[in-house]
């Protein structure tokens, strides 16, 4: 049998027709609907969809930090109900502890573990390397940018070496080159460990310059609307940006998403219009 | 080099400058005040006149002596509220039952004028130091609870689900993400209760006569010694400033990235 964009040979990680609700009675609100897709292993796939489709609700859901679903979400065999040690998540939001300096908010995942004190120096250090941060490790992260931080916390969750790295639009508080930097990076450090990594994100360019697939969802109920494979070679940079290729992805998968930006630019105008309705 | 040194030194103790001149100015502007006349010398001694004092108070009204009695009740008193507010507080934000029926309470407890509150206190505990430390202790409690409980729940939500993706025990939530994160917070409560507490302790002192440098301001304004009182409320403020000293020290220690 033929496999479709949205299978793999030997997937790491399957989202096996995935339903979240929220709410009781009539006021049910349907966040993610019956959403299936798989990333083999050292794929990066991201997650794309306008502003509230579902995507943080589906990242919460493989993070483990939503347990009450319907269908199952899969590692090996195992369906996940809780936070997995398998998954390594990065959060859209800047996460360090600023009581720590760089160097102990990487060994953190490490010292709960109960690894040595010299080892888990030693693996962290390794990791702050990788991120770039190397001559950073003493500061604290009220010294750093907000770019560095986020590379902090990237470092904090490979250090535990997670079969699966989960992102929530770790870059979406950046400006575009900023962004379009720290890609290359974490395009460097995936290929590097044969990372597999799913993003969810709303940027476009961000989700063709580092992805091997893509998952249009529609806007609410969040479904799967289209995989995209992106067939841009690999090592690959963001000089890829300036490709004809590259365009050629971001207008197709735009062409998906517009619609569905557009339903959810309405019905956030509509919920406007009604708030200021009743004063 | 000189050009560089002046502005730097400057930009790094300006402030400090600009507020030790301008508590000078305030003292030069009421010891003309009082000496020309418009303000009543029987009201406020000139501020020459209680600077003079400092030397008699010290020599004759035993100061060390009295300072020491009210340092040692602040201590205690001011780390006993922090020994039994953190708990209660840390208990307070697991409970939410328990935070929404007790926190008016203790928020009117900490509004409460308890030092009027002696005489009770006094049947309770006798005139001894018992009596002062345990109202500066009641007066302090309530700030600590009340900013432990707000610290620990203005924790980041992300900060917590890192916490919750990494599988950390509720004991290890608590000791390594909700407390550290809570500490400025806290902080913020240890400052007001022992504002609170030193106010507790030296009006106790001065009310029942009794210990240290809240007696000696009594006995001083008794006698009619209006320098001597002023010089006695300094080392009040010398007290205070001494615990906020030590408190920013410990603050910045724990807190080094902040």
């Amino acid at each position: 049998m033929a496999l479709n964009e949205s299978q793999s040979v030997n997937p790491a990680l399957v989202v096996d027709d995935v339903v979240k609700r929220f709410g009781r009675g009539d006021e049910v609100i349907t966040a993610v609907d019956h959403m299936s897709f798989d990333v083999a292993q050292g794929e990066f796939v991201s997650v794309i969809g306008p502003s509230g489709c579902g995507k943080s609700t589906l990242f919460n859901i493989i993070g483990g930090l939503l347990s009450d679903y319907e269908g199952a979400v899969k590692i090996g065999e195992e369906r996940i109900s809780a936070p997995h040690p398998a998954v390594g998540m990065v959060f859209q939001e800047e996460s360090t502890f600023p009581w720590r300096t760089v160097i102990d908010n990487v060994a953190f995942p490490l010292e709960l573990q109960g690894v040595g004190k010299s080892e888990r120096m030693d693996r962290a250090h390794h990791f702050i390397d990788m991120v770039g941060l190397a001559s950073f490790e003493k500061a604290f992260p009220s010294q750093l940018s907000g770019g560095m931080r986020q590379r902090v916390s990237i470092a904090r969750t490979l250090v535990s070496q997670p079969k699966i790295l989960l992102m929530d639009e770790p870059f979406a508080a950046l400006d575009e080159q900023t962004r379009l930097l720290l890609g290359d990076k974490i395009t460097q450090i995936q290929q590097e460990l044969n990372q597999t990594t799913l993003l969810i994100t709303h940027n476009l360019t961000e989700a063709v310059q580092l992805s091997d697939r893509i998952v249009v969802m529609t806007y609410r109920p969040g479904r799967v609307k289209r995989i995209v494979r992106i067939d841009l070679p690999r090592p690959r940079t963001s000089d890829v940006v300036g490709s004809d290729a590259f365009g050629h992805y971001v207008a197709e998968i735009w062409n998906d998403l517009r619609e569905e930006a557009s339903r959810g630019m309405a019905d956030s105008e509509s919920a406007a219009s009604r708030r200021a309705a009743h004063g | 080099m000189a050009e560089k040194s002046g502005p730097s030194f400057l930009r790094r103790n300006g402030p400090e400058l600009f507020g030790a001149l301008s508590l000078l100015a305030a003292v030069l502007v009421f010891e003309a005040l009082v000496r020309s006349g418009i303000v009543n010398r029987f009201v406020i001694p000139p501020p020459s006149d209680i600077v003079l004092a400092f030397e008699r108070v010290i020599v004759e009204e035993n100061i060390l002596g009295r300072f020491r009695d009210t340092a040692v009740e602040m201590v205690i008193a001011g780390f006993a509220a922090v020994g039994v507010g953190v708990p209660i507080g840390a208990f307070l934000y697991r409970s939410a039952l328990w935070r929404r029926a007790m926190e008016d309470w203790i928020g009117a407890l900490a509004a409460a004028p308890i030092v009027l509150a002696f005489p009770l206190f006094l049947v309770l505990f006798g005139r001894s130091p018992k009596t002062i430390i345990v109202m500066g202790f009641v007066h302090g409690l309530a700030p600590i609870i009340l900013k432990m409980v707000e610290g620990l729940a203005s924790t980041r939500p992300v900060l917590i689900n890192v916490g919750r993706s990494l599988k950390m025990t509720s004991s290890q939530m608590f000791w390594k993400i909700l407390f550290p994160s809570a500490l400025p917070v806290i902080f913020t409560g240890i400052r007001l209760s022992w504002t609170f507490v030193l106010i507790t302790i030296v009006g106790v002192e001065y009310l029942i006569n009794l210990g240290g440098l809240g007696q000696l301001i009594n006995e001083l304004a008794e006698r009619y010694d209006l320098p001597g009182t002023y010089a006695g409320i300094c080392f009040v403020v010398l007290v205070s400033v001494l615990f906020f000293v030590i408190l920013e020290r410990v603050e910045s220690w724990l807190q080094p990235g902040r």
